[in-house]
């Protein structure tokens, strides 16, 4: 039997901020839940089944909150999975959500991610004082800082283009409503002379901890015929992991995240990322990911990712704009983030992205990934159905 | 070889909750000691109350007050009561169906026993002395004469026309969570603990890849096969990478800026993490060789300080980034 397309007609989030202290967790999926299906003119009724996504439990405190949340996301009496991929799952759960589809379980999939940080102590959640075991010597922004280090050794990247990333997707942020963080007043100086916090990390190069959720509407080539805007097609979803920690492991380039790329482009019949590909979410936490990501994901050759940032390539009117929303530098919810990624790809090749919006983006990726650079997810998703 | 190690581990956050409008409503009214349930779409009366429909998912918001008398739906004793819970002496869970409620609350029932508690009897709330606006602002619930009592007893029906509106209201509440573990962090880290304790660390070879695991996990993550063989490396060893921290970690007595470093020990296939001292924080470089500075009584180095050696070479140590 063949394989059914998945188109994305809805897709909705909420507005982010430090902290939605305005609305429960419920209130708060619930926000871009409703959006999706106004998106996709649809009511809870047409939805077959749920698949939800956030990072660990412990992140607030709620153990298993998609079986509180039932109610809030109308799946009392159908399907509700959860995913757990860390930092990645906002990506894996909306592939997984993609498969229900892909293999006609369900027609119409409502899939959903968030996280209420506010409410949560990330930082702690993820530094227990685990018995025996050296205590941890930094923060997220200490473990990641040694591996940007040792991209720009291998690389010889100047020490600017951290900062050249920041400020674009800070700019890119003031054209998305429902960004996080909106700098009106950013400029490149300031960037560069944030305070260096985890040098060679500036404060400016990280991402904010933010409350948000993110939701999409998946079905099948009946659901798309009914929708009321045009659809997203999903041409390539993979998943690939590895161990945080072992002998050989390529912190700067992680293997997981090649191969991962590499599937999806197969599966969509992409031979040249760079020219074939017109926009990229890609989940960069710190600024510097961006160029070590377009490297991994083939948009560059090996030490050759900065040079495009440098030159401004991923610009929003540049020749492959990476991060149009703002990204996760904007605007972090954990377990959306990844989620978030995928839907602005999507929304991007359905042309309602607004005044992010990249001119004629027919095709555009998705990427997530987390833990220690160890789960990865991406999808490629398409203005026009796959063929195949 | 030595028994594995264990010690107690123990998770314990505040988190806190923004309750958004009904729950807000629910525990403020608690506070006020009057009980809220909502209506649902076809008139049901839930309590406690929730933001939506379970059955058409709609948004509910149509509060209204129930009494504070009930009739237990289910219960099970609990002979031994534990930190935390809502008696110190054993109890009954009980579902209570408050009067006006379609559906049942989980509490504590204060009763001598088991024998004095049945489906079916009457209870009512025991207001705590002290309330915050939270779910324990119901003490528990104890055995009700429905005859005894005069039917104008409750408290609050000032609400009545208008319910779940107060001033001041609760939202958000705070909620402790706890979690107590037993850790054992396995035999080769014992092994590995061990070794340390006389200063010398210890990695494992896996017997299909050749790989030297510091610390040792008793198997090679990719090969997948158990690692024996006891490899002793360093003490000294090269900086492979590393960040300048400049702002203070949350429980660590360092003075910022300090060198939080990536090392490859002499011998080992992959990195460990460590402080460098001993050097002005500007001076660490990649290719750094340095080694260990132990205190009394320390499980672990206290930091790395710089051998007297040449920086190593670049392509010794590339491939371990």
């Amino acid at each position: 039997m063949t394989r059914e397309p998945v188109a994305v007609v809805g897709i909705g989030q909420t507005r982010h901020a430090a902290a939605r202290r305005d609305v429960s967790i419920a209130g708060l999926v619930r926000e871009a839940a409703r959006r999706a299906l106004d998106d996709a003119a649809l009511t809870w009724s047409d939805i077959d089944a749920v698949v939800i996504g956030k990072a660990p439990d412990f992140f607030e405190g709620v153990m298993t909150p998609e079986h509180y949340l039932a109610d809030a996301l109308g799946a009392v009496g159908k399907p509700l999975l959860r995913v757990h991929t860390a930092g990645s799952v906002g990506g894996s759960t909306a592939l997984v959500a993609a498969d229900l589809v892909t293999a006609r379980v369900h027609r119409t999939v409502l899939t959903l991610a968030f996280e209420k940080q506010s409410e949560s102590n990330a930082m702690w959640g993820l530094s227990l004082p685990v018995p025996f075991q050296q205590p941890l010597l930094a923060g997220a922004g200490g473990f990641f800082a040694p591996h940007v280090r040792a991209y720009m050794r291998r690389t010889g990247a100047p020490d600017g283009v951290g900062s050249l990333v920041a400020y674009k997707d800070r700019r890119n942020a003031l054209k998305n409503p429902y960004a996080h963080l909106h700098e009106h007043d950013i400029t490149l100086e300031k960037v560069r002379s944030s305070p260096m916090l985890w040098d060679p990390i500036r404060y400016s190069e990280t991402c904010p901890s933010s409350d948000g959720a993110c939701a999409m509407v998946l079905t099948d080539r009946a659901g798309a015929a009914r929708a009321p805007y045009p659809p997203a097609w999903l041409h390539g979803g993979a998943m690939r992991s590895e161990p945080t920690l072992f002998a050989g492991k390529d912190f700067v380039s992680p293997r997981a995240g090649k191969d991962c790329a590499a599937d999806v482009y197969r599966q969509a019949g992409i031979t040249d990322p760079r020219r074939e590909i017109d926009a990229v979410e890609m989940y960069v936490p710190f600024s510097w990911y961006e160029p070590m990501w377009l490297e991994n994901l083939g948009f560059a050759a090996e030490g050759e990712g900065w040079k495009l940032t440098e030159a401004g390539v991923t610009e929003l009117d540049g020749d492959l704009p990476v991060n149009p929303s703002g990204g996760v530098l904007s605007t972090n919810p954990i377990g959306a983030s990844g989620m978030l990624r995928f839907a602005e790809a999507a929304l991007q090749v359905r042309g309602r992205a607004g005044e992010h919006q990249v001119a004629d983006a027919r095709k555009a990726l998705g990427h997530a990934y987390g833990g220690g650079a160890q789960f990865f997810s991406m999808w490629l998703v398409a203005a026009e159905p796959p063929t195949t | 070889m030595p028994e594995p190690l264990t010690a107690p581990l123990v998770v314990e956050f505040p988190f806190t909750r923004s309750l958004g409008p009904v729950q807000s409503a629910f525990l403020t009214g608690l506070r006020e000691r009057t009980v809220l349930g909502v209506r649902t779409t076809d008139g049901q009366v839930l309590v406690p109350p929730v933001e939506y429909d379970p059955r058409t998912a709609e948004e509910i918001r149509d509060l209204v007050e129930v009494a504070a008398t009930g009739t237990v739906t289910t219960w099970a004793w609990n002979p031994a009561p534990r930190r935390g819970q809502p008696l110190r002496t054993p109890f009954a869970w009980a579902l209570v169906r408050l009067d006006g409620a379609d559906t049942a609350l989980l509490h504590a029932l204060d009763a001598p026993g088991p024998d004095a508690v049945r489906t079916g009897m009457r209870v009512r709330v025991r207001w705590a002395l002290e309330r915050t606006g939270a779910i324990t602002d119901i003490a528990c619930f104890e055995p009700h004469d429905d005859e005894a009592t005069e039917p104008t007893e409750r408290a609050a029906t000032a609400h009545a026309s208008s319910p779940g509106v107060f001033a001041d209201p609760v939202t958000a509440v705070t909620t402790p969570a706890r979690l107590d573990y037993t850790y054992s962090p396995g035999r080769a880290q014992t092994r590995y603990l061990t070794a340390l304790a006389g200063r010398r660390t210890v990695g494992e070879r896996c017997p299909a890849c050749r790989k030297v695991y510091v610390p040792p996990r008793g198997a090679c993550p990719t090969c997948g096969v158990a690692t024996d063989e006891e490899v002793e490396v360093g003490p000294r060893g090269t900086v492979t990478t590393y960040c300048v921290v400049n702002i203070k970690a949350k429980g660590l007595d360092i003075e910022v800026p300090y060198v939080y470093a990536h090392i490859a020990l002499d011998g080992a296939d992959l990195a460990l993490h460590g402080r460098i001292a001993g050097i002005p924080y500007d001076r660490v470089r990649m290719g750094l060789r340095v080694e260990p500075v132990w205190t009394e009584g320390a499980r672990y180095p206290d930091h790395y300080r710089p051998a007297d050696e040449p920086d190593a070479d670049y392509d010794t140590y590339k491939e371990l980034l």
